[in-house]
């Protein structure tokens, strides 16, 4: 007769997740057992010990059966005909009792036993997930893509968390519970059992129909919970141009309409979420009238004792809990699976770039690049680069010039063997790139991306970074190469100063100037610079200039440019343009002619120098 | 705690009185119809299972009446279910839909500044995460409301049967509230360490990823991993203990009422022998003691979710303190001709929590604009330039003298008396996640003729046309990804449109290609009467000026013509800067 939920605590549905574009797999074609099935494959850990784990599950779940077991057995055997057996009973419950504090112990082993398998597994698919997103091409790691392969190893995990202390728990012991009560009332009495089971039977059907409206309901919620945060932070992020502009009082409305429409769609879901549970307990109780009906009615006909139906009226209170629990927790597995789901399609994802253990050694000094009918397209997107034919000699500095999109920047990458091409070949020193080992190629060539992204520490450390096996001495030289002594002597505290996650600390320019340093004590045959496009105040920018022009001093330098007077300075410009080459040639050469370049550098030239 | 949480409460029931009443009356409907359940159990038992089974037989018409007493009490729980459900969760959604109100009003009321101050991602966690934390005590509060009468009807119904079974149960359910308690406390540091655990992983993954370049390059994946995985074993650590903690617990406090079963069994036998109850009364204690062990979960809950609540409600209560910015009733009539003036203005942000004040950004500024006069302000970093455009548009108010606009304090026309003249346009273009004509518009209704000669005033007729719906593109994450020049040129036409008379150009070309930029600028120009202020850094557009005022420590430090200013060795260096960084 249980009726007293405890989940008049469950609020309404979390965060939207964020639409993977891919979608490589859907979850609905695979089924449950499937995302089982791949889930324990990829975790070792989920294996360990699990045979005694639901042993001992099972052990807690019979617990439970003890109280009707001693309720019939006491009632049919204690009270007999010439009164009531006091030895008999005073025993029984001595052992049922015991049976009850074993029972205790047993459920908090076990308890713990599923808490430990769960943090293992869910520690190790967290890890492994991110180990491997580390190892994906940059081809992978598009901006679009890069929230939702962050929320592999963070939001999902916690999803697939709230089921492991919850969702899976349940399944585990509720099922197993389901069995038990079952299998005690067939017991005592099939026919009873029998009406149970029909009593309960139209009760399935209408809490599956009610938990797809209710999922519906909570989808759409989960809508109107992302409208209403869009329009409330495009109103905190443009309150300048809402302010300056009059909008004012035009997005308020709007707010309050997404707020008013929020609120209409959740009284909606709490249709679903207050018939719930008390429809549930309604059939509970239509079990229990119908049993006591038909127990006392055919009962004696049946061989059925009144220890035994009052039982039937516990039992019947046994199995609506566990049905009511695993009716809440539907919803959760869903969501639990298709997060694991996806962490798995994380691990599946062919590492594309494999670099080999031993490999020949460029040597030192700038290195030539040629790149021969270079090819390169994002997976399931549009190729990016069409046969790019270039050669540099070595000490080249070489100006990429473009419009965005025009293909410069992957480029620059497949330089760096952020990608590997999808078809040609681009080698350095001669060596094609996949020849070489990872810790070679880093030592000869150093990217420079234009984020400016510094790991959290000092500003020594991520300088420090940019050779393995780099010391205190070797950064400091490198300031020194690159001039930055005075820059840093006017830090809070110097070389230590700390950087802040992601070198926020920083200003943009200051965030450069480290990363060039970082480059300079990788001493690198070939520089790739991808030129930053935000602006940064003129006293920094004329320390960025000095450090380049130090950095770039006996290397070959590639650098994307965003601005002409960098290739003005250059030896050899190459123009980009959707995807191809269409210009190459020395700045001069190039700005006489009539082309691509020639119309760029004349707008320049006409609005900087008038 | 429990103070300010019943403060919490309370202003809820005052705003929402009707479903609170309603869902509290349900969930004592529900508490009598649980106790009076187990009543119909205990009699159904006694005039219907034992003589049905045990004795003579009993007719049809008794078991048909047990039945429909049965049915008939289980239906007035399950309505009694439904109504504390719906009614306490729309008690919590009006919650919810009024604290969502007020702070998305204050957001829109208070002065710019107090934006400025805060991250956007603080401001947008008020609204929705603080929203939800701090109505979360709410969601068990109707069945709280019942705990007393559940607690007395039971006790009364087992002093009725036998105060032995009274007295069982006065021993142990306290017991299992007070380990409720004891569990929820113990469990309350770890779970905090590992929330703050939670945080901490996330951080590291969202940190590693967004500098997947930097990280490749430089080939630290498996430091990056390591780091994660150390945060990751402190995270499984603490959930462990959660674990070993809640299974320390759990099950005592689900074994308990079963123990007690066990000793009211045996004790009602004993009573049973001695006739002083019935077979009944035994079950029907039994089964109230199958049901009280709710109750105390459900308190446990509210005592849960308690500090958090609070917690999250002050920061709310901390929004709704801050007082609107002043919107002056009565704005006056700005008239022709519309000139702009700072008079001896200063400005300083309001100190800081180390009650330390902040450095002056602006100090003795003064300067006058003629109606239709080009003017462009330049000055370092820090100068102070982006300052004078937020209190020229009226966006903040001067911490000292006056900004006038066509000889009216900018204080007494107010932020939108200000707007009605002063147009400005910001470097960070924002626009709406919407279509572009909405994102021009902004709600006013303008011919679309006239928008496409906007359009073509900034030179961006060219690529909306090309959009795959024109004007009816949407831009922004679900929509189509504009350049940043796009989205500067669609963002001055939007200020156009305005019909300013009084244009201020804070750095709003600096994404614009130059020849399209000085295009853009001569199409302003081109519209007599108009005043324009501009910040830029290239020399081009400053040359365009009439006038250059050169701004250093929040004052003008010299005013000319810009081939004038080059004297000045200050400016000179500035204008070498710009010409070297040109882009």
């Amino acid at each position: 007769m249980t009726v007293l939920d405890g989940h008049d605590v469950v609020g309404p549905p979390g965060e939207p997740e964020v639409v993977d574009a891919r979608g490589l797999h859907d979850i609905d074609e695979a089924g449950a057992l499937t995302v089982l099935r791949r889930g324990v494959a990829a975790s070792p850990e989920l294996r360990a010990g699990i045979g005694l784990t639901a042993f001992m599950a099972l052990a807690v779940a019979g617990g439970k059966l003890l109280v009707p077991l001693a309720i019939q057995f006491i009632l049919d055997r204690g009270f007999a005909e010439d009164g009531i057996r006091m030895g008999l009973v005073a025993g029984f419950a001595a052992v049922a009792a015991t049976l009850v504090v074993g029972s205790i112990f047993l459920g908090r082993a076990t308890y713990y036993r599923l808490a430990r398998t769960a943090e293992n597994v869910l520690m190790g698919l967290r890890v492994r997930a991110f180990a491997h997103l580390h190892r994906l091409s940059l081809a992978e790691h598009t901006a679009s893509r890069k929230g939702a392969l962050t929320a592999r190893v963070t939001s999902d995990v916690e999803t697939l968390t709230k089921f492991a202390q919850w969702g899976a728990i349940a399944w585990i012991i509720d099922s197993i519970q389901v069995v038990g009560v079952l299998t005690v009332m067939a017991l005592y009495s099939w026919q009873l059992t029998l009406v149970t089971v029909l009593v309960y039977l139209p009760l399935l059907p209408m809490l599956r129909a009610m938990q797809r409206r209710q999922l519906r309901a909570y989808d759409r919620l989960r809508t109107r919970v992302s409208e209403t945060f869009e329009i409330v932070s495009e109103s905190v992020l443009g309150v300048e141009p809402i302010r300056a502009y009059g909008y004012r009082e035009a997005i308020r409305g709007r707010i309050h309409r997404a707020i008013g429409a929020q609120y209409r769609q959740q009284m909606k879901a709490a249709r679903f979420f207050s018939l719930f549970m008390p429809l549930t307990d309604i059939f509970g109780v239509m079990a229990v009238a119908t049993v006591v009906g038909a127990g006392v009615w055919w009962g004696p006909g049946w061989g059925v004792t009144s220890g035994e139906l009052i039982a039937f009226v516990f039992l019947i209170n046994l199995l609506l809990a566990p049905i009511t629990e695993l009716g809440e927790v539907l919803d959760q597995t869903q969501t639990a699976l298709a997060g694991w789901w996806k962490i798995l399609d994380v691990l599946d994802t062919p590492v594309e770039i494999v670099e080999p253990d031993a490999g020949p050694v460029l040597a030192g000094g700038a290195l030539a690049v040629r790149a021969e009918a270079v090819e390169f397209g994002y997976r399931g997107g549009d190729r990016v680069l069409h046969g790019i034919d270039v050669d540099i000699p070595p000490g080249t500095s070489v100006a990429v010039v473009g419009e965005t999109g025009s293909g410069k920047t992957t480029f620059a990458k497949l330089m760096a063997r952020l990608a590997d091409p999808t078809a040609g070949r681009l080698s350095v020193g001669g060596v094609d790139l996949r020849d070489l080992t990872g810790d070679e190629r880093r030592r000869a060539i150093r990217m420079v991306p234009q984020d400016g992204f510094l790991f959290d520490t000092t500003v020594g450390d991520n300088i420090r970074f940019g050779r393995p096996d780099a010391t205190g001495d070797d950064v400091a030289a490198a300031v020194d190469a690159l001039g930055l002594g005075p820059w840093v002597a006017s830090l809070a505290d110097g070389i230590d100063t700390r950087v802040g996650e992601r070198g926020e600390s920083l200003s943009v320019g200051e965030r450069q100037l480290v990363a060039l340093a970082r480059a300079q004590v990788a001493d690198p045959g070939l520089l790739i610079l991808d030129e930053a496009t935000s602006a940064v105040d003129p006293e920094t920018e004329t320390a960025l200039e000095q450090a380049l022009e130090n950095l770039a001093r006996g290397r070959t330098t590639v650098s994307v440019a965003h601005r002409l007077s960098t290739a003005e300075r250059s030896d050899l410009v190459l123009v980009f343009d959707r995807g191809r080459i269409v210009e190459q040639g020395s700045h001069e050469d190039l700005a006489r002619g009539d082309g691509v370049y020639a119309g760029l550098y004349a707008s320049w030239i006409g609005n900087t120098r008038s | 705690m429990f103070r300010r949480g019943w403060r919490l409460v309370r202003g809820s029931f005052r705003a929402h009185p009707v479903p609170h009443i309603l869902g509290i009356s349900g969930a004592n409907v529900f508490a009598v119809a649980v106790v009076g359940f187990t009543v119909v159990i205990g009699r159904v038992t006694d005039e219907v299972i034992v003589p049905g089974l045990d004795g003579a037989g009993v007719d049809g018409s008794a078991i048909v009446g047990g039945m429909v007493a049965l049915v008939v009490i289980g239906l007035i729980r399950g309505t009694a279910i439904m109504a504390r459900r719906w009614f306490n969760m729309m008690a919590v959604a009006r919650t919810q839909r009024t604290w969502r109100l007020d702070i998305t009003d204050r957001y829109l009321d208070v002065p710019v500044a107090f934006h400025r101050a805060r991250p956007a991602g603080e401001l947008l966690a008020h609204a929705d995460n603080d929203v939800e934390v701090a109505s979360a005590v709410l969601m068990p509060l109707a069945f709280s409301m019942s705990v007393v009468a559940l607690v007395a009807v039971s006790l009364i119904s087992l002093l009725v049967v036998h105060p032995l079974f009274a007295l069982v149960a006065v021993l142990l359910f306290p017991t299992l509230a007070v380990l409720n308690r004891t569990y929820t406390n113990a469990v309350e540091a770890p779970s905090a360490r590992a929330q703050e655990d939670v945080g901490r992983v996330s951080a590291i993954a969202h940190e590693s990823l967004d500098g997947v370049l930097v990280v490749k390059t430089l080939g630290r994946e498996d430091q990056e991993v390591a780091r994660l995985a150390a945060a990751a074993d402190d995270l499984r650590r603490e959930r462990i203990e959660v674990g070993r903690r809640r299974a320390d617990f759990a099950p005592v406090i689900y074994s308990l009422p079963n123990l007690g079963i066990i000793v009211l069994l045996f004790v009602g036998t004993m009573l049973v022998d001695r006739n002083a109850v019935t077979i009944g009364e035994m079950v029907r204690a039994m089964a109230l003691f199958s049901i009280l062990s709710l109750p105390m979960e459900i308190l446990g809950f509210l005592f849960q979710s308690m500090p958090a609540s609070v917690v999250a409600k002050d920061r709310i209560n901390g929004v709704l303190a801050v007082h609107p910015e002043a919107r002056p009733a009565d704005v006056p009539e700005v008239v022709e001709p519309v000139t702009v003036e700072f008079d001896d203005v200063g400005f300083r942000y309001p100190p800081g929590d180390s009650g330390a004040g902040a450095p002056a950004v602006l100090d003795g500024l003064s300067f006058r604009m003629a109606a239709g006069e080009t003017v462009a302000l330049v000055g370092a970093t820090g100068s102070g330039k982006s300052t004078a455009v937020t209190l020229l548009a009226g966006l903040e108010p001067a911490t000292a003298g006056r900004v006038l606009v066509g000889d009216i304090d900018t204080v007494a026309l107010g932020p939108d008396g200000v707007g009605q003249v002063v147009v400005p346009v910001f470097q960070e273009s924002f626009l709406f996640a919407d279509t572009i004509r909405q994102n021009l518009l902004l709600d006013r209704e303008v011919p679309d003729g006239e928008i496409q000669r906007l359009l073509r005033v900034v030179e961006a007729d060219g690529f909306v046309a090309d959009l795959p719906q024109g004007l009816d593109t949407v831009v922004g994450e679900r929509g189509v990804t504009l350049s940043g020049g796009q989205r500067q040129r669609l963002a001055i036409a939007r200020a156009l449109l305005r019909r300013p008379r009084v244009m201020v150009l804070d750095d709003a070309t600096s994404a614009v290609d130059p020849t399209i930029e000085a295009a853009i600028l001569e199409n302003l120009r081109a519209h007599r009467g108009r005043t324009l202020l501009i910040i830029a850094h290239r020399l081009a557009t400053i040359r365009l000026a009439d006038r250059v005022l050169f701004l250093d420590g929040g004052r003008i430090a010299a005013e000319g013509t810009h081939d004038e200013l080059l004297g000045v060795p200050a400016y000179a260096a500035l204008a070498r800067a710009y010409e070297e960084a040109g882009t």
